[in-house]
């Protein structure tokens, strides 16, 4: 291996210098005090969990996680996304809380890299896990507090695109017969591979009638109607379930008003068995990837002993500064206070006045800087008090 | 959401030229002749796109970062880059087949490892493997024949459209491993932001695609 120079750092690692960083804390406040006024309470887990357990739960693939071992030579992760980790408190330390848990987090996660470009291997992603209740009204819950904290945020146009995996698993299972053939075919659909998806479907030994139920599956894409066009598709009890309870959850979303940013797209498989019911994605305009995700996750609870219906919804931090930071003007820094050391006790009396009001301002000592004029140049209001004369000289 | 342009990023040459061929034949206004000029950068309004010409391996990455809406690529580029795209439809266009060839005296007991020269380092290695044989790769840009030629390699995985290329290089098949068409692909936030203009622009390439295998 080359010697590392100085300035780099892992692959996929990212500073947040100061500009930035102001921004993305304002989106995370907007978000936190957005989901504490539903009632969701924040929680805080180790940034180290054991590979054996919330590794192995996450719904990250094993070769994005970074590994390392302790000293009595446990496996650990850095923790790679915060489903694992509630769902491990969940099931254990409060275990005995009365039903539902609302709960909400910020935090970083981690996941390796092999490229970089888009894909940083540490962002922050602030969300919540609503657990123990199974009932529609908790999904719909979930993601109008996912569209209610985009709007919070300051982004202006999103879409929210709405699937169900309980009614693909029923479908598939459905024409096809089987569990094996069904994940066989649901990869196709995680992998976003619709040409080959239909290639095989018109290889397979199956009825024109048949074919074209899973022809018609890819075209499951689009507003409410697509729900009852879904159910001439399925017959089996599973599969009518599922649309039942995407009919109850956009009922839901249209009595919030909110089903203007939503779609239904029946094809939505973000992972091959993590997830159990409704899943969902947000989008945000003039942004490649998705802002956010989520979804209903009722096994893996079971992981940690403990069978309890789970739903939640993560946002990416880094990826929603990424979309309003294009909209948003930079900020210039508010006050500068110029003070040369015999008036440092005025200065410090005007300063304080300022900072009373909630002002922000930087004090500084004249032979502290080299070139005051290009110093000063970044605030808005620069005031002096240097010299013997006057009361304190402002500019600009 | 907004009526805005649809980007579509396309690699240069002669897969262009078929695909803009097949945005005709599905009723898009495009003009009888493209400029033939180093712009890279392609704006008709009437037809509601902007193409972007790209690097056939680069076509996924633009669509993957959402720079680019949709995007035609060769399945080849999509095994071997694996990026995020939703791939909607087989265009039909562009067809050719990767295979592994080598000089006809090439001898499998002889090799001292097997070495297989690839501008597809990710597809080669991933079908070996599933063959149940572990190769070594030897990544190249360009001009893949040279190297059984010249002893670099034994075997060599390119794509093949009338394997004219590699009997003037006298070289074989050994065998084939895939059909290799060009694919419309999408971007999965515009698959969802701009599914209106994107559904239409897929329906009505499918048509053109049906009809075209209807009068083979």
């Amino acid at each position: 291996m080359t010697k590392l120079f100085m300035f780099e750092k892992p692959i996929g690692m990212r500073d947040t210098l100061p500009e930035l960083y102001q921004l993305k804390r304002q989106v995370k406040q907007a978000i936190s005090s957005e989901v504490s006024q539903w009632g969701y309470e924040p929680i805080e887990t180790p940034t180290l969990e054991f590979h054996e357990t919330v590794g192995t739960a996450s719904a990250i693939l094993d070769q994005q996680l970074f590994k390392l071992l302790d000293q009595q030579g446990n496996t650990l992760v850095l923790r790679p996304d915060m489903t694992a980790p509630i769902a491990r408190i969940a099931a254990s330390t409060l275990n005995k809380e009365d039903r539902p848990l609302r709960l909400t987090y910020d935090a970083p996660v981690f996941r390796a890299q092999q490229r970089e470009g888009g894909r940083p291997a540490e962002f922050e992603q602030v969300g919540v896990e609503l657990i123990g209740d199974q009932s529609s009204s908790a999904d719909a819950e979930v993601i109008s507090l996912m569209m209610a904290s985009l709007e919070r945020s300051g982004v202006e146009t999103y879409q929210i695109a709405i699937g169900h995996i309980g009614f693909v698993n029923a479908l598939l299972k459905e024409v096809l017969g089987n569990e094996t053939r069904a994940n066989h075919f649901r990869r196709y659909l995680y992998e976003k591979n619709y040409v080959g998806f239909r290639k095989e479907v018109d290889q397979l030994p199956l009825s024109s009638i048949d074919k074209k139920r899973l022809h018609d599956l890819l075209r499951l894409k689009g507003g409410p109607e697509v729900v009852n066009k879904a159910r001439e598709l399925v017959e089996s009890k599973e599969g009518k379930a599922s649309l039942d309870q995407l009919e109850q959850l956009v009922s839901v979303l249209e009595t919030y008003e909110l089903a203007d940013n939503m779609m239904i797209d029946l094809n939505l498989v973000m992972h091959m068995s993590y997830y159990t019911g409704t899943v969902f994605e947000a989008y945000s305009e003039g942004l490649g990837y998705p802002v956010g995700s989520g979804g209903r996750y009722d096994q893996l609870l079971d992981q940690f002993d403990h069978h309890e219906p789970a739903t939640g919804f993560g946002l990416r931090l880094d990826r929603l500064t990424e979309a309003l930071g294009k909209e948003k003007e930079t900020t210039t820094k508010e006050i500068c206070l110029i003070f040369s050391h015999d008036r440092r006790k005025e200065a410090m009396l005007k300063t304080k006045e300022l900072r009373g009001e909630g002002k922000s301002v930087v004090m500084q000592e004249l032979t502290g800087v080299d070139n005051v004029d290009a110093y000063s140049a970044q605030f808005q209001d620069v005031i002096y008090y240097i010299g013997t004369n006057g009361n304190g000289g402002t500019s600009k | 959401m907004s009526e805005e342009l649809i980007t579509v990023a396309m690699p240069k040459g002669r897969i262009f030229e078929e695909a803009v061929e097949l945005l005709k034949k599905a009723n898009y206004p495009l003009p009888p002749e493209f400029e033939e000029s180093r712009k890279l950068i392609l704006e008709v309004p009437e037809a509601g796109m902007r193409f972007i010409l790209a690097k056939p391996m680069d076509v996924p990455t633009y669509v993957e970062h959402g720079v680019a809406d949709v995007g035609v690529a060769g399945k080849d580029v999509m095994i071997e880059e694996k990026r995020d795209i939703y791939e909607v439809l087989d265009l039909k266009i562009s067809a050719c087949y990767m295979a592994v060839a080598s000089l006809p005296s090439y001898n499998p007991k002889s090799e001292v490892a097997p070495k297989i020269a690839s501008k597809y380092p990710n597809l080669t290695s991933e079908y070996f493997r599933e063959q149940g044989e572990q190769v070594e790769i030897i990544k190249l840009n360009g001009s893949i024949e040279l190297a059984p030629i010249i002893g670099l390699a034994d075997r060599i995985v390119d794509i093949v459209s009338t394997g004219q290329t590699l009997r003037e290089n006298g070289l074989v098949e050994l065998e084939t491993m895939m059909q290799i068409t060009s694919r419309f692909i999408v971007n999965p936030v515009s698959y969802r932001t701009k599914s209106a203009q994107i559904d239409d622009m897929v329906d009505r390439l499918a048509e053109v695609v049906a009809k075209g295998e209807a009068n083979e």
